[in-house]
């Protein structure tokens, strides 16, 4: 009688559907999964121990560099906890702006995930409709902060700075002739808020265009429909968040339960899933993005009617305007100050978190009194939904294991920090 | 919602009455300290007592306490002296930390009483050991791996104690205070060899920005207030 042994597969780091480094150790009997073992940190980069060292301010470019696709949340937690801590509420048409970009990074990430998680099993398309609406979003990040990604825009008692009145146009070259460059201008003509309204007009039609090619699909659905199913009391057990959580069946969205900015004013639903599968969860998500959109019509609205400061007029927190630096030695000083020395945060400790698009999203700060936090932590959605893979993939077959990293939404710079 | 939380801090004086070293809001959030012995009786009452339901373990991670209230330079009396201009790491003392150095903190939420709550679990000597409560939330099952590959905490109990984020075979505990920032050994490619090698660090450690703590009396104040309302 031959001897069986089950066979033991390495998968990644360096595999495209592996979404960045996940090493997963898989012991396999035949196809089937008998245990996953994901070893991570290959992207470790010490965010925290580097927060640590640096003044606060100077922190926040590198929370946008923990979840690379949705980098406004990351930057909105770590704010929120300095000015929790600093005892300072920013002003209302920055919690506007600041709720309105946390909705464009939700689409933003939800289309980076529709995307490629159609990608990996097999629905070539998506990718390129997503990336489609992506770089429409890109542009209002470029527009408000001047880069398309870590855009270090929020900041202690705001904004850097209000949203601005013209967006760039595109110029003709000789890959695109007039008539090309005329109608990718066609919304560009107004502010960045006139933007940003033909935008939440247009993108509903185009979640449509996504839901035909997906939601009755039956390759889709023979890939995703009861696959990875967890129960709501698992998933609570297990430290899920956000999709991953609502997929399962609880209605849990710290926007509506533990309002922050100016979410308890705005007018949304939470959608809920029922079994727990990746189908259930692709649908969550997909619905999330019409209530996104939603929230964003909502703030261009305000935003348009309700001009104002976005940022406080307290200088020992935010810096002083250029042109009063210039020629005011108060000012000077405040900014030699700021840019030295940082301002100091009173000694205490504060968990601060937002509903990021993969889930609960958190910054536990503990500072002395100093000018540079004691320590940071970050609490990642995803780091608690990987270490559920190995329960989530056991019993499935290997080409399930790509459908389940998919829909965990798993991204790396977040969960190695 | 703060006197939502005062109520159940109450609740959790009187639950927990002779468990606890200290109690207290701090920014409208509760938090919880106890030393390593107590911890599975607490956190078990804690998820399963109707009262609490703690069902969910957000987040788990170490605290080093070895350099707290320590600053680069001295703020009390430099109007008269002025700064000096060369930093020697930690040499002042702005405030005294009393206590163990290392703890272990745990972020609790309700869903059902839409409640947070956070417990410091304080280690008192080496060995550095806590009970682990992976069996009572499983997502404290990589936490803890993360609390013990980054700070050296031992968790009694644990399934499978591995290192987590640092790679195969390292040595140290890189989020210790004494750990340094840029680390011991580093990597490059050896062309003779023809493999990569570790080797120790070429980079120096510099500090940028001094360390400083101001008490800043525009807090001082909402500290008496605050303590006048108490």
């Amino acid at each position: 009688m031959p001897e069986i042994r089950n066979m033991t597969m390495n998968f990644g780091p360096q595999h495209p559907a592996a979404h960045g480094v996940l090493r997963l150790v898989l012991e396999m009997d035949g196809e089937v999964i008998e245990r996953a073992d994901p070893h991570i940190g290959l992207l470790h980069r010490g965010t925290e121990k580097l927060a640590e060292s640096k003044p606060y301010n100077q922190s926040i470019g590198y929370m946008d560099r923990l979840d690379y696709v949705s980098m406004m949340c990351n930057e909105h937690a770590y704010v929120m906890a300095m000015e929790k801590l600093l005892g300072v509420t920013p002003p209302v048409r920055a919690q506007y702006i600041r709720v309105m970009f946390d909705e464009i990074t939700r689409v933003l990430n939800h289309l980076m995930w529709l995307g490629t998680h159609g990608l990996d099993i097999g629905a070539m398309t998506m990718f390129l409709y997503c990336f489609r609406e992506r770089e429409d979003l890109m542009d209002c990040y470029e527009a408000v902060s001047g880069t398309r990604m870590h855009a270090t825009y929020y900041r202690p008692g705001g904004v850097y700075r209000d949203l601005p009145s013209s967006m760039p146009n595109y110029q003709t070259s000789k890959w695109h002739d007039e008539k090309q460059v005329e109608e990718s201008n066609e919304t560009r003509g107004g502010s960045l808020l006139d933007f940003i309204d033909a935008f939440t007009a247009r993108f509903p039609g185009c979640i449509d265009e996504y839901e035909t090619l997906l939601t009755d699909n039956r390759i889709w659905k023979q890939r995703t429909v009861g696959i990875g199913v967890v129960t709501p009391e698992r998933a609570l057990q297990i430290g899920f968040t956000g999709p991953m959580l609502r997929g399962s069946g609880v209605e849990w969205d710290l926007r509506k339960k533990q309002p922050y900015e100016v979410y308890s004013e705005l007018d949304f639903d939470i959608p809920v899933g029922v079994n727990g599968d990746c189908y259930d969860r692709y649908l969550v998500r997909v619905e999330e993005m019409r209530q996104s959109n939603r929230i964003i019509k909502q703030c261009v609205d305000w935003l348009k009617a309700n001009p104002g400061p976005v940022i406080l007029d307290d200088h020992k927190l935010v810096p002083p305007r250029r042109e009063e630096m210039k020629d005011d030695m108060e000012s000077l000083i405040h900014h030699f100050k700021l840019f030295t020395e940082g301002f100091c945060i009173p000694e205490g400790e504060i968990y601060s978190v937002v509903e990021h698009p993969k889930g609960e999203f958190g910054i536990y700060l503990v500072s002395d009194g100093a000018n540079k936090p004691y320590r940071l932590k970050v609490r990642a959605p995803g780091f608690a939904h990987l270490s559920a893979m190995n329960e989530m993939v056991q019993g499935h077959m290997l080409a399930d294991v790509v459908a389940v990293i998919g829909t965990q939404d798993i991204v790396f710079g977040e969960i190695d920090r | 919602m703060t006197a939502v939380t005062e109520n159940l801090l109450d609740r959790l004086r009187q639950r927990f009455d002779g468990y606890l070293s200290s109690s207290r809001i701090d920014v409208g959030q509760i938090t919880l300290e106890f030393k390593a012995d107590k911890l599975l009786e607490i956190c078990l009452a804690l998820r399963d007592e109707d009262a609490f339901q703690f069902t969910q373990l957000s987040d788990l991670c170490g605290l080093d306490y070895l350099t707290y209230g320590q600053a680069d330079w001295e703020t009390q009396d430099t109007t008269s002296t002025g700064f000096s201009r060369g930093v020697s790491a930690r040499s002042q003392v702005e405030q005294e930390h009393s206590g163990p150095r290392y703890a272990v903190v745990y972020h609790l939420l309700s869903i059902v009483h839409n409640q947070r709550i956070r417990l410091r679990c304080l280690i008192e000597d080496e060995p550095l050991l806590v009970s682990s409560v992976a069996e009572i939330w499983a997502s404290a099952n990589w936490y803890e791996r993360e609390a013990f590959d980054l700070f050296g905490i031992m968790f009694e109990g644990h399934p499978d104690l591995r290192r987590i984020l640092t790679d195969y075979g390292f040595i140290g505990h890189p989020f210790r205070k004494d750990f340094p920032l840029e680390g011991n050994v580093e990597v490059r490619y050896d062309e003779e060899k023809g493999r990569v090698v570790y080797q120790a660090v070429s980079i120096q450690s510099r500090v940028l920005v001094p360390r400083v703590i101001r008490n800043d009396n525009r807090y001082q104040q909402d500290d008496e207030q605050a303590s006048e309302t108490e």
